[in-house]
């Protein structure tokens, strides 16, 4: 499968990654390269196989609804690049 | 003490202090020493050691008293600098420790380093951390291994006692087998991954790498066991991993399987690999050729799943909670939220980063998922089908963990799958969730480690601990050092 710069441009959106125009066309060469050896797993029948998303051992885990303490606010907002009393702080999102 | 003691492992250095004979500064001063000749030549460590941690460290007679960890840069440890060697978690202190942090400490450990490693555990050289490339302990024109270069460098270097680093495709067994040291990836769910900083979340493992067997079987029996915090830990009783060390290993049945020793194999290594089973063979093990018919897929499925995963994993690092924030405006029509989050990510990671987020985007992405993502985790249950089949006749089965030596710096760096291929035969073990050891098994020509690797079944740790124990004590690879 191929893919073009305007996949990548597309691909980079969704992604929420700013990309310069030559790192748009560097990852489009460098993609084109790896899909073109992924292909490789259409020559695999999986027609009668189930996917398998983790090897070993999942359950579901349940706790109590008991209330437990969480992390300090006083430890965890100052690692946030700007913030304001117990909230992180963003551009304005309303207008 | 004629010895220098940062040369030591673990266990010798708890020997000696429960002795008597040797005094804990003394660790740390030796240490210290050794830093200061091989750290400029190495580059083993994210940012400058912190010995001022010692004093936090003892706890009587513990079984790692006094003794400094090494960690990998993405390993969380309460108020120290984590940055995964990434511009985008440019000055991120946690305010916890990891579990398995947490529990070295209440072992009498300290932290004493964060370890540089490729940027999110993204590589397999360590050229891609965002401060510099670690080196080869062995000969300095060479790369690590990667991405826990950092970890298994300190320790060759024997600049450390013992590190963790953390494996999702071979980043603990491939530069554990390219600097000659001991690297153990356990089984899926051995471990607790609570505050390491996910990669992909269906293959991360933290494991030890250490200077001898022994050494990888005590970190492990600290670091294992079930934590309410990770949800896909087991709960499952750790055994006495030392303990279980010694027992014979006679008739234990080890599978060769044939599509890891093919052509093209570097002559060095399939050498060393023959003389290694030639070795296990004369202590009575045997051993058989099988088959594991979907290994030439391995790589592809593995590039698929664990960036789709990764993609998703790395959609926190957006200049809100931690790390960088970049506020420049390339298109005014966008929304300035929408704008920070992407000049933020489009600053902060590096082209390696950007590659696997782009690429597991696509791979998730509408219209490909069944193509791509879906396709890949079918293939990925005929992977673990091939692994529970031999399992059904076998005790264990025996590889090399790369099919190279170290390779040279810059060799790779611009040829992305080449680099992803020299995973080929650490990344099965990931997508089986099973457990795997490399240990030194032979030297090249030019003077650099070969590593076997031994697969074991799931929950088998001890097993394969046992049999590189067996092998370790009747060779003498483990004691050759390099010189710096």
């Amino acid at each position: 499968m191929s893919i073009s710069k305007d996949d990548v441009k597309y691909i980079a959106n969704l992604a929420r990654l700013g990309l310069t125009d030559a790192e748009v066309d560097n990852l489009q060469t460098q993609l084109e390269v790896i899909l073109e050896y992924i292909d490789k797993l259409k020559k695999v029948d999986v027609a009668k196989t189930a996917a398998l998303t983790n090897a070993l051992y999942v359950k579901n885990v349940y706790r109590s609804d008991v209330p437990k303490a969480s992390l300090d606010p006083d430890k965890v907002i100052p690692s946030s690049p700007a913030h304001e009393g117990d909230f992180f702080k963003v551009p304005k999102i309303i207008e | 003490m004629k010895e220098k003691l940062n040369t030591l492992t673990a266990h010798e250095l708890q020997g000696l202090l429960s002795a008597k004979k040797i005094d804990a500064a003394q660790i740390i001063a030796d240490i210290e020493d050794r830093c200061r000749i091989v750290e400029p030549k190495v580059r083993a460590y994210a940012r400058a050691p912190f010995f001022k941690n010692a004093s936090n460290a003892g706890l009587g007679n513990s079984e790692l008293s006094f003794i400094p960890a090494v960690i990998k840069d993405n390993i969380c440890s309460d108020g120290d600098l984590t940055e995964c060697c990434s511009r985008i978690l440019e000055g991120f202190r946690p305010p916890y420790d990891a579990t398995v942090v947490e529990k070295l400490k209440s072992s009498g450990s300290f932290i004493m380093a964060k370890a540089n490693m490729d940027e999110f555990a993204f590589g397999s050289s360590c050229e891609t951390s965002c401060f510099y490339p670690t080196r080869n302990p062995w000969n300095t024109d060479y790369v690590p291994g990667g991405s826990s270069g950092g970890a298994a460098a300190s320790v060759a270097a024997d600049e450390a006692i013992f590190s963790l680093g953390s494996d999702t495709g071979g980043s603990i067994r491939q530069p554990a087998a390219l600097c000659g040291v001991v690297g153990l990836k356990p089984t899926y769910g051995r471990v607790s991954r609570y505050g390491l900083i996910a990669f992909a979340s269906s293959l991360d493992q933290i494991g030890p790498l250490t200077k001898d067997v022994r050494d990888s079987a005590l970190i492990l029996k600290i670091i294992a066991g079930y934590d309410e915090k990770d949800a896909t830990s087991a709960n499952i009783p750790v055994p006495d991993y030392p303990a279980l060390l010694a027992k014979d290993i006679k008739g234990m049945r080890v599978a060769l399987p044939k599509e890891y020793f093919v052509e093209g194999m570097d002559p060095d290594v399939r050498k060393a690999l023959i003389e290694a089973k030639n070795k296990l063979g004369s202590l009575g093990v045997t051993f058989a050729e099988v088959s594991l018919p979907h290994t030439e897929y391995a790589v592809a499925v593995y590039y698929i799943v664990a960036t789709a995963e990764a993609s998703s994993n790395l959609a926190r690092f957006d200049g809100v909670q931690y790390g960088l924030r970049n506020v420049e405006v390339r298109n005014a029509s966008e929304p300035p939220l929408i704008s920070m989050y992407k000049e933020t990510r489009g600053k902060g990671f590096g082209a390696e980063a950007k590659r696997r987020i782009i690429l597991g985007t696509y791979v998730l992405s509408s219209g490909y998922y069944d193509a791509y993502y879906l396709r890949a985790s079918k293939v990925r249950a005929l992977i673990k089908e091939d692994f529970d089949k031999v399992f059904k006749d076998f005790d264990m089965i025996l590889t090399p963990t790369s099919p190279t030596p170290a390779f040279k710096l810059g060799e790779k760096a611009n040829d992305p799958l080449n680099m992803y291929l020299s995973d080929i035969y650490t990344i099965s073990a990931n997508l089986a969730g099973i457990p795997a050891i490399s240990l030194p098994c032979g030297m090249t020509k030019n003077g650099l480690p070969i590593g076997m690797q031994i697969l074991g079944k799931p929950f088998g740790e001890q097993d394969i601990l046992r049999l590189a124990y067996h092998y370790e004590q009747n060779t003498a690879w483990h004691k050759n050092k390099p010189s710096l």
